[in-house]
């Protein structure tokens, strides 16, 4: 079938490993999303924080340039858990904000055109739709929050030596799982509002929402019933304990324990699967 | 052609919620271009959907190429092309670009799926406009456009449903000119569902006719088209009834319209001369006679009853 023979023909050559094909979504959304100079420069900004960290980290070991700066040793900020607790607080906030330009569309465009049944008829299954699809933001927000997370701390455990890694291994854990806890529940709840929401505005108004309405209904149930389980249905607090457990920080009312946190998340993670898996299908059917 | 049944269909039910939508369909389709055809609401568009796995089998099953529709679905999807019928392509995206997505994820290599994106976008047609952005496509170019993504990745079988919606007389004849030559290639069978019986009758050489979640007929139409070769229409003029006995002493079937009118079924050793020798011994002249081939419109009204 080559273009000036103009006949059909069968293709013959090899096939991409069916496991790797759920790739092609996010190569393809990368494609049109760094098109935009306004997104590539957002991506750049998301490094300003790992910079600064870079630079502190580099301080920390470096007397002679504190001397030049003026600052005492004892004055500088003290890598521990809080240290990490805090940039991946700044990271993570930028990860929503990525999350908020780009999940709202990531369903809702295709559900929109009808493009589910094109890539329904291939050897595509729906859970490679979801997983693709999902791989747009996980691949995205890892680079801006556990990847340059984990770079500070080998950066750290190099320039600190002397056992600082292997009696500090947890920190590594602490980032990658705090990171995946937020990055994983950012992609999940941007589908299940993309594939429910059609209108870009309404599904990200939602997000938004999801994180803020619950902290006063919360602060309500304690109130009136003296109990901190109203917190329960908090997701953005679930994933504030999930880190401050996670980076063993100390906050003197911690609202409920890292079981209930991962509790939380589990079910709201359940939720969302459960919306996605209504909602994406080839067609439609009512019974 | 070739026997072995492209499609199998064994006792394929249907149901969504507590309506039957095909009931215990069973079947095979053998032909190069399988029509299928019947009018709203009969299964057509539920037994596509089933086939490429949309639509889990209430019960029954259907084989594409001896592969089972439950168990090989995933196989099955690699051999096949899908053009659906409603508006269908991803937003924002040229239509080589989009076309070279569906490639990839059919399983092609990228370097590959783009060349082929190309090659299948100049054999529709839309060489010249393969870089402009789908939404500014009218509706002729966005129907061949969904036929590239249903032929990038060169299936063994394409289904297309309902091709020429929508399409002004010249788009509508360059697709079936387009089917047609698929059919013609001899490395593709087509399975098009259309309720526009000239469409299926232009490309089709079997038929499959549903009727509220029944086959109601499934036919090869040249075999059909071959048998009805033995009936004719004749005119006559100045018929006498002695005219009309003897046809009849003839020993074939025969209908008289309006006493100058006969529809008759040729009998086996009875030739058009014995026709002539009657009417010229009964002083009737024959003014217009011919074979009358069953029409597809017939076929269908007949499956229709």
């Amino acid at each position: 079938m080559a273009v000036y023979e103009h006949n059909y023909k069968p293709y013959e050559g090899a096939l991409t490993p069916s496991w790797t094909r759920f790739l092609v979504l996010p190569r393809y959304a990368y494609q049109d999303l760094f098109k935009y100079k306004i997104f590539l420069s957002l991506f750049v900004l998301c490094y300003v924080c790992p910079l600064i960290y870079t630079i502190i980290i580099y301080l920390h070991h470096n007397t002679a340039a504190l001397q030049i700066f003026g600052i005492a040793s004892g004055d500088i900020i003290p890598i521990n858990g809080m240290f990490f607790s805090v940039f991946m607080g700044v990271q993570t906030s930028l990860a929503f904000l990525f999350t908020v330009i780009i999940g709202p569309v990531l369903i809702s465009r295709d559900l929109a055109n009808n493009a589910l049944p094109l890539y329904l008829c291939r050897p595509f299954s729906r859970f490679e739709y979801i997983i693709g699809k999902m791989s747009v933001l996980l691949i995205l927000l890892s680079l801006i929050t556990w990847v340059p997370g984990l770079f500070l701390f080998l950066m750290q455990s190099y320039l600190e030596g002397g056992g600082w890694l292997s009696g500090n291994l947890w920190l590594a854990w602490a980032i990658f799982s705090v990171s995946m806890a937020w990055i994983a529940m950012l992609a999940l709840l941007s589908m299940a509002f993309s594939a429910w929401i059609k209108w870009r505005t309404a599904a990200s108004a939602a997000l938004f929402a999801i994180f803020i309405i619950p902290t006063p209904i919360g602060f309500a149930i304690q109130g009136i019933f003296n109990t901190k389980k109203g917190h329960l249905l908090n997701i953005g607090m679930a994933l504030n304990m999930i880190s401050w457990h996670g980076f063993r920080v100390n906050v003197e009312d911690m609202l409920f324990s890292a079981g209930e946190a991962w509790g939380v998340w589990l079910v709201y993670a359940a939720l969302c699967l459960f919306m996605l898996w209504r909602k994406v299908r080839a067609y439609e059917v009512i019974s | 052609m070739d026997q072995t049944p492209i499609i199998e269909l064994d006792r394929l039910r249907v149901e969504f919620g507590k309506r039957a939508i095909l009931n215990d369909l069973t079947g095979g389709m053998k032909g190069r271009c399988v029509g299928l055809l019947g009018p709203n609401g009969a299964g057509k568009t539920t037994l596509i959907h089933t086939l490429l796995g949309f639509h889990p089998p209430t019960s029954g099953t259907a084989r594409i190429f001896g592969r089972d529709i439950r168990k090989e679905a995933r196989d099955i999807r690699t051999l096949i092309g899908y053009m659906p019928e409603r508006d269908a392509f991803i937003a924002n995206q040229t239509c080589v670009h989009f076309v070279r997505l569906m490639g990839e994820l059919s399983g092609l290599p990228s370097d590959a799926a783009l060349e082929r994106a190309h090659e299948a976008l100049f054999y529709v047609g839309l060489g010249e406009a393969r870089y402009r952005k789908l939404g500014t496509y009218s509706l002729g170019m966005k129907q061949l456009a969904k036929l590239a993504q249903a032929i990038v990745h060169g299936p063994r079988l394409i289904f297309l449903d309902e091709p020429t919606n929508g399409l002004d007389p010249p788009a509508r004849k360059r697709m079936l000119e387009l089917i047609r030559e698929i059919r013609d290639s001899g490395r593709a069978h087509i399975v098009l569902s259309s309720h526009l019986l000239r469409d299926v009758e232009e490309c089709c050489d079997e038929i499959l006719i549903l009727k509220g979640g029944n086959i109601a007929a499934n036919c090869n139409l040249e075999e059909e088209r071959r048998a009805n070769r033995q009936f004719i229409e004749m005119e006559t003029r100045n018929a006498t009834p002695a005219f009309v006995q003897s046809i009849g002493s003839l020993g074939c079937e025969f209908a008289v319209s309006g006493n100058e009118r006969f529809k008759l079924v040729m009998q086996e050793g009875m030739e058009l001369r014995d026709l002539y020798k009657l009417a010229a011994a009964n002083d009737v002249q024959i003014r217009r006679l011919n074979f009358k081939r069953d029409s597809l419109e017939d076929i269908f009204l007949k499956a229709m009853e």
